[in-house]
């Protein structure tokens, strides 16, 4: 393998990137933008961080430790959730229909109990008594849909048990995970995601420039040179590997600029790189796949969304507050390992060498290695490279 | 003849129920500027497409170089340079910078693609436009600048596949006097085109094909005169029935 004709490829490709108004945009702006934006709406530019009024219904019959006031306070001190407490869940279900709360949570009768019997017999669930939270949401504020859950589970999670790395729990936590939330802002909940969310429309970039490549009949005028296939591929995807570095650093910016400010060190955030690196490769092989199935570049962008939706919708944050059938078919895309791995790095305080991350990064490289591999058997069966 | 440097024996390439070339077979000398002429349609650029490797024959065997297309198209690919008949340039690079690409593409030293881009740039009558990015060039302007990704290289075997479709005539005759240039220099070089006059000019000799098929062989004088006519349009007249830019 020649590294003259790899480095001439990849300069190539990083000199399309930053001069085609277009590419430019998806690749560079739209991050920088999607991230200002999602800030501005939750985390609090311009103006303190919002706050969601939230309905709660107690009706924890306690005896001796009232466990739900605890629990109410933690959530308040969130500074994200304001607490309004309701006698009944007709009045609450009211104000919710109103648009007055966003949300209305009722804490069933055997909460305190349910919690004491966790905490006397932590690993023994056969003598939990089990509860459940009933949450209802304002369906018209998508923001509310979006932000409310997530921050709900996590200071549950937190409030079960600090110390434990996946808790079993009577409480009905869902997708609840360990985080001792004291003054987060929603933005620190879905930053993990961002990181992801960036770099997945790199599918459809990288799809259509293959397409065009193609005809334009540039890749046949390659083909005619001595440049080896494995020269040719190694040059793309180490172009889009740089450009996703660079994308995860103008993320990370950011959302520091926002004020997201995990407390790690510069291996968590070096690691965090490299997660993304390692995700980029499952993006050149499913634009390869997409590229293989294109037949212009125009019909690229289209068949990319097949693999961009589902990445997006059940690998990153938008994730958080799917049903549960969803989140399980989120572990059937590459973002959900990215996204959770950086959530168990940021928010949850996990080392890296954490089963749970460690885990999440063994997955994250098998199946991107097999997507890419994939991607270049099937684009050079039908197209030669 | 002296030694081949293109054998085409028996050459046939089928796509499902249409035969584009049927049974061609030819050698090029070397150092020989040779004509591939027809109509669009005929054959021209499947017959360059197996010779570069790009396209599989479905019979025959095609050398180039010595070097069996098939069988060696590595060696084959470093002594060929190909001129599509597709404009193939990347529009957001600069002149300089596409002809840099394919010098290191090809695994040159930096001083002598330096040293080549400079004069194949001054005589295309490109320098003042080497910094210019190629989308904002006019199309004859890509045309030659396509011809030098083809030829930076200094290739022993050139292919150009209608280097001068749609040039105007100054183009065109910058083209044809970098082509001859070229043949002083003891290049082979195989030229397809449609225009007669054009092969006229530059051609030792050439090969007419229709439907596929090469239906006469020889150099431009032999072929007029063998027939009795003015020109090699009129060659083509008598031979297939009727006149070769009647497709376009």
């Amino acid at each position: 393998m020649k590294l003259q004709r790899v480095f001439a490829l990849t300069n190539k490709e990083m000199k399309k990137t930053v001069r085609e108004p277009a590419v430019l945009f998806m690749i560079f702006l739209f991050p920088i933008v999607f991230v200002f934006a999602f800030g501005a709406s939750f985390g609090g530019v311009g103006g303190g961080q919002p706050v969601y009024q939230i309905g709660v219904v107690n009706l924890d019959q306690a005896n001796s430790v009232n466990s739900s006031q605890v629990f109410l306070t933690a959530l308040s001190n969130t500074k994200i959730l304001s607490i309004q407490i309701y006698a009944d869940n007709q009045t609450a279900q009211n104000d919710l229909s109103q648009g007055k709360i966003q949300a209305v949570m009722i804490m069933p009768t055997t909460f305190s109990q349910s919690f004491a019997s966790y905490q006397a017999a932590p690993n023994a669930p056969s003598k939990w008594i089990n509860a459940t939270i009933s949450l209802y949401l304002d369906k018209g504020s998508v923001v509310a849909t979006q932000a409310i859950p997530p921050i709900i589970q996590q200071v549950l999670a937190a409030f079960a048990d600090e110390n434990r790395q996946a808790p079993p729990s009577p409480i009905n936590l869902q997708t609840a995970s360990l985080i001792e939330v004291k003054q987060a802002s929603a933005l620190d909940f879905i930053a993990p995601g961002m990181f992801t969310f960036a770099s997945i429309f790199l599918i459809m970039m990288v799809a259509q420039s293959f397409a065009q490549d193609r005809e334009n009949g540039m890749m046949k005028r390659i083909r005619i040179t001595p440049t080896t296939p494995t020269e040719f591929m190694t040059s793309q995807v180490l172009s889009y590997m740089v450009i996703a570095l660079i994308q995860a650093i103008l993320v990370f910016v950011m959302v520091y600029l926002m004020g997201f400010r995990p407390n790690v060190g510069i291996l968590i955030y070096a690691f965090a790189f490299l997660l993304v690196l390692v995700f980029s490769l499952s993006n050149v092989g499913f634009s390869l796949i997409t590229a293989t199935i294109a037949k212009s570049s125009s019909a690229a962008t289209g068949i990319s969304f097949l693999f961009v939706l589902p990445q997006l919708f059940l690998g990153t944050f938008v994730g958080a507050s799917l049903s549960s059938a969803a989140q399980v078919a989120g572990k059937f895309v590459p973002s959900y390992y990215v996204t959770d791995a950086l959530t168990s790095l940021f928010l949850r305080g996990a080392a890296i060498t954490s089963p749970a991350v460690l885990l999440d990064m063994a997955i994250l490289s098998v199946s991107c290695i097999a997507i890419l591999a994939i991607g270049i058997i099937l684009y050079g069966k039908y197209y030669k490279i | 003849m002296t030694q081949s440097a293109i054998v085409i024996e028996n050459l046939v390439k089928k796509f499902e129920d249409v035969t584009a070339v049927d049974g061609v077979s030819l050698q090029v000398a070397k150092g020989e500027l040779f004509g591939l002429l027809g109509p669009n349609g005929a054959g021209k650029t499947t017959t360059i497409n197996i010779l570069c490797g790009l396209v599989k024959p479905t019979n025959g065997s095609a050398k180039v170089g010595g070097y069996d297309v098939q069988k060696e198209p590595a060696k084959v690919k470093e002594l060929i340079g190909v001129c599509p008949q597709e404009t193939a340039i990347y529009p957001y690079l600069t002149g300089a910078e596409n002809v840099e690409l394919f010098g290191n593409l090809h695994a040159m030293n930096k001083e002598t693609v330096k040293k080549r881009r400079d004069m194949m740039l001054e005589k295309m009558g490109l320098t003042q436009d080497a910094k210019r990015k190629a989308e904002k060039y006019s199309s004859g302007m890509k045309r030659r600048l396509s011809l030098i990704l083809a030829l930076i290289h200094d290739p022993q075997i050139a292919f150009l596949d209608e280097p001068t479709v749609a040039m105007d005539p100054q183009s065109r005759h910058a083209v044809w006097d970098f082509i001859k240039e070229l043949k002083k220099e003891d290049k082979t070089i195989i030229l397809t085109t449609h225009y007669m006059e054009e092969a006229e000019e530059l051609c030792d000799r050439v090969g007419i094909i229709d439907h596929g098929k090469l239906i006469a062989l020889g150099s431009p004088e032999d072929l007029i005169s063998k027939n009795k006519v003015n020109n090699l349009e009129e060659v083509f007249i008598k031979l297939a029935g009727r006149k070769i830019r009647e497709e376009i």
